[in-house]
Parts: C-alpha cells; structure tokens; sequence
C-alpha cells in the first residue's frame, strides 16, 4: 500500500498527513465464491423443473383452474377461517381462566393446554372423527349419576369429516391461541393496572381500556403466524377424508395416475394463499408497530421506489401516534 | 365541610407481607388542606402505607379512613368487611395517586390519559372533559404536549401529565410516591413546582420523598418512619433543625451532608 506522507506503518504520522489517506475497505473473496455457488444450483433447478417431464406441467395447467380443485381451495380457506375463529374465541377464554385467582378455574385451563399441546394433532382428528365408537352413536346429554336426560345427539349425523376437522383443528388452536394472549396480557406492566385502578377504573374497564389495548401489539404478530401456520396445517385433514385442497388433488390423481402434476397444483395454491396471508401480516404488523418504533421498515412498494430513485431506502417520518385510527378516545 | 373530620385517620394500621410486617402499627391524622410528607429510609414503609390508603395494599388489621369513610372495608360490629370491587373503584377516583414511574397509559395521548377517567369513570359528557383535560395540562405547563404519546415525553413531562391525570378526577387527596425519584436532576424542579402550586391551592397531599428541600419548604407537618413504624412527627423546622430521636439524627445526619 502506498502512504502518501512516507511515513512507516506504526510510527506516528506527520501532524496534517491523514488529509491525503483513504481507508480501503477490508476485500472478501469468500464471498464470490458462494455467490458462484448459489447461481450454479439455481441454474441446475431451473434447468431440471424446465426439463424435467414427470413434472407434466400440461397436466398441471388443465386442472390448475378445474372445479373439484378450487372447491378444494374455498375447503381450505373455510377449514382455516372457522379453525382460527374457534382458536382465538377459546384462546381468549382459556388465557383469562389461566390468570385467573381461583386456583380450580386456573387449573382447568392449565389441563386444557397439557392436553391439546401434548399431543399430536393428528391424533385428535382421529379421535373427533371417531367419535362416534367413543360415545356411542346417541349419546344421551344430563345430569351424571341422575336419570335425568336433557336431550340425545346424534353424533353421527353432526359429526361429518369437516366438523370433525374444524373441531379437532380449532380445540388445539385455542390452547395456542391461550398461551399467546396470556403473554400479550402480562407483558402489559403492573404499574399500568395499578394506574388505572387509582383512577377509578373497575377491572373490566381496565381490561377493555388499558390492558388490552396494549397486549395488541404483542399478540396480534404471532396469530398471523398461527394462521399461516393453520392453513397449511388443514392439509391434515386429507387422512379422514375432508374434501380440502391436498384431498381432492389426490383423488384426481388416484383417477388419472398423475401424482407429481397433482401435488404441483395443491403446491402452488399453498403458496399463493400463504403469499397473499403473509402480505396481510406484514401490514398488520406494521400498523401495530406504530408508537413503538421511531421509523417503520418500508413497504415492498416504498423499497422498489427506493431503489428507482437512489440506493438510500426513503422512509415517510412516521407521526408517531401509538394506534393513529384512534385519535379520539371512545 | 366538616373540618373537625380529618381528611385521614390512620388506627394501628398493619401489614404483612408473609412473615414481613412491613407496616407494624401506624397511627396518624391528616388535617384537610394540609401536607405531610413522609421521610424515611427505603423498606421502612412509608410506600406501603401510602399503598394502603387507596387500598391498592389491603391492611391486615387496624383501621384506616378517609374523609370520615373505611377505606376498603365495611365494619359490621367487630367485623371488617372487604367491600366489592366497585364500591373500592368509586372510592378510588376521589384519591388521585402520583407513582414514582409515572406510569401513564402508554396507548393513549397525553390528553386521553387525563380525559380517560373523566370519560369511563364519572361518565361525563367528553366535550366538557377534554376542556377540563387541558385546563389541567395547561395548569402544569404542558398545553404543547396534548397529543404526544407517553414515548415521546421526557421523565418530567411524564410525570407532570401524571399529576394533570389525577387532577382530572378532581380529587379531594393527592398521594405522591417518590415522584421525583426516577428523574434526571434537571426535570426535578418543574415537577417540584407543580406540586407546590397545588400545595398552595389548599390540596390535602401526603408524599413520600426523598426531597428534603421541598419538605422544609411545602410541609405542614414531616414524619419520619423506621421499620414499619412512626418514630417521630414534626413540623418541618423542628424536624430538621431539632430531631427528637437519635435515629433521626442520624438519618438526616446521612441524606444532609452531600
């Protein structure tokens, strides 16, 4: 390296010297080489997807769109929906009996979790699909150890494969869905309670006004995970022969002997519903973000600008309001 | 008003947290309109009894009333009864409370904070609120600040909001736990004056604090407390110039030469 004052590495320069000295930054050929490398499998992939016959892309356009596979599709999205309903409705009950003061109403819920987080939720599909072999097939709803009967059900008849699967996916979901909002609940401090207590509120209205407002921001990241988590999950649901997506795409291939094309079809669905689930998150995430961060990660929209105009990432100075639709406080 | 009544009576008042008492037999009385502050080494107390008279500490035994009312407790004959959470919020909104981490609503501007118990809690109209909201904000120099968030304000805005909060409920008895405790040095002073404007205005304050100047200066009467216990009350002249008690001395003798 040339030093433009002479001077020796290690001996103290010339006092006005350093105006001339640049700093090199430091060369990293390690990281040519791993770029090399991941162009070189990319291009093996492409050429073997583009090639590659079996995948019979043909077969995959002629059913991409066909009627049994998007009802396939709104079966997923309906198992999901209703699944993550049942599993945010009880969650919230459950995280509640949890911080609950009385120990047999804690207790429960704490049972609950064990059960449904402990075991496999395969296992409690089976176990709501036959449920009818446990129960019986009209089993009669009273009072135990009395012969009082409030009424039969017929459980056979209630019971198809979607409830089933709507059943068994929502109950585990809850005792996740309790975990979540329990933590959302206690990461709002004790002070903020005790604030609110000595201005008069009672516990509900501190719940409502204070607590949960604030447990928000904690809990509403994780159930765009679970939710992501839950439409991929209900691909389960094919053992007991629920009619959703991977379920009817392997009924077309049990017909047609096309199962690398099938599994293609559900494949790209799956993609293009989580894709569109993890854009709502990165939005939802982002609005609650607001208060807690000085400046918000840029949009996809916002970082393309960016890098039409400079390479410096622009990012709108956020008006740093907690929840900006609710300026006003009803 | 009854002036006879005072503003707080405190009757062998006890707690114990497990095997700790931490409060072993208080007795005072708050005249109304006057300021006591409560001096005292940390673990002495003199927090949890100020806990206690809002009832966010609930007392073990004794008697502790304000304005002439049981806090938190119906006595029926020789009984004590817990009253239900309701009655204890109806209580609480006429007792404002100053803590030494502010604790402000996080969620809410500092307006919403001090219009929210208005709002929620005495049920009035939110027009008439939010006037009283910045009247009081205005009171402790704070108009500009209206719609920035907790996050945004400095230790001593937080704390002055704070005081505008509990003035929005416009209480009748003002506790402040250590309020400047938590703040750089030169936030202390707008903090301090607030509350000596109140003073000034004839609210009955009891404070916890560490701020011997503002005990000499804004103190009707100070109290000293040493293990769950009184030692010694006094006017803040005699407290400082002629403490009675050996341990005093040495208190004062500790916080006063720096």
């Amino acid at each position: 390296m040339s030093t433009p004052s002479g001077a020796q590495a290690g001996t103290p320069p010339a006092s006005g010297a350093g105006a001339n000295i640049r700093a090199i930054p430091a060369r990293h050929p390690g990281r040519w080489v791993a770029t090399a490398f991941v162009l070189f499998v990319a291009t093996l992939f492409v050429i073997g997807v583009a090639t590659n016959k079996r995948l019979g892309w043909s077969v995959v356009r002629q059913y991409f769109t066909s009627s049994s596979i998007l009802h396939g599709v709104l079966e997923t999205i309906a198992l999901t929906a209703l699944a993550m309903v049942i599993g945010i409705i009880l969650g919230i009950l459950i995280a509640v009996m949890r911080l609950s003061p009385v120990p047999i109403v804690s207790a429960g819920s704490w049972v609950y979790i064990f059960f449904f987080r402990g075991t496999p939720v395969l296992v409690q599909l089976l176990f709501w699909f036959n449920i009818g072999s446990l129960v019986g097939g009209q089993p009669a709803i009273g009072i135990p150890f009395t012969h009082i009967v409030l009424f039969h059900l017929n459980v056979n008849t209630y019971i198809s494969a979607f409830t089933a699967a709507v059943l068994g996916f929502g109950l585990n979901e809850a005792a996740y869905m309790a975990e979540i909002v329990r933590a959302g609940i206690l990461s709002v401090g004790e002070g903020q309670t005790e604030a609110a207590q000595s201005i008069g509120m009672t516990r509900v209205q501190t719940m409502r006004h204070v607590v949960l407002p604030q447990a928000m921001r904690v809990i509403i990241p994780p159930t765009g995970n679970e939710t992501i988590s839950m439409l991929k999950l209900t691909s389960v649901a094919s053992v007991i022969a629920t009619p959703e997506l991977l379920n009817v795409s392997e009924r077309i291939s049990e017909r047609t002997f096309q199962i690398i094309p099938l599994l293609v079809v559900a494949s790209i669905w799956y993609l293009i519903m989580t894709s569109v689930l993890t854009a709502g998150q990165f939005y939802v995430e982002r609005h609650y973000a607001r208060g807690a961060l000085r400046t918000l990660p840029p949009t996809p929209i916002q970082r393309f600008r960016g890098l039409l105009t400079r390479n410096v990432i622009r990012v709108r100075p956020v008006p740093p309001p907690f929840f900006p639709q609710r300026r006003e406080h009803n | 008003m009854n002036g006879a009544v005072p503003m707080v009576k405190a009757e062998s008042v006890r707690k114990s947290y497990g095997k700790f008492e931490a409060l072993r037999g208080i007795d005072i009385e708050v005249p109304r309109g006057s300021v006591v502050v409560i001096v005292g080494a940390s673990g002495s107390g003199k927090s949890t009894f100020l806990r206690c008279i809002n009832h966010l500490e609930k007392i073990d035994g004794g008697r502790l009333w304000i304005d002439g009312q049981l806090v938190g407790y119906e006595q029926k004959g020789t009984k004590l009864f817990e009253r239900r959470d309701r009655d204890i919020a109806r209580h609480r909104a006429e007792i404002g409370v100053v803590f030494q981490h502010f604790n402000l609503f996080l969620n809410m501007t500092a307006l919403e904070n001090v219009m929210v118990g208005p709002v929620h809690v005495k049920r009035e109209k939110k027009e008439s609120a939010r006037g009283r909201a910045v009247e009081a904000l205005k009171r402790v120099g704070l108009s500009d600040k209206a719609n920035s968030y907790p996050a945004q304000l400095s230790g001593g805005q937080q704390q002055r909001v704070a005081i505008a909060r509990a003035l929005g409920m416009q209480p009748k008895l003002m506790l402040f736990d250590e309020p400047t405790s938590a703040l750089d040095p030169e936030l202390v002073k707008d903090v301090l004056d607030a509350m000596k404007d109140l003073a000034r205005g004839g609210m009955t304050m009891i404070v916890v604090t560490h701020e011997m100047g503002f005990a000499r200066q804004v103190a009707d009467r100070v109290v000293f407390m040493e293990s769950g216990k009184i030692l010694e009350v006094q006017p803040p002249q005699l407290f400082f110039d002629k403490p009675q008690s050996e341990r005093t001395r040495s208190f004062l003798g500790k916080i006063l030469t720096h």
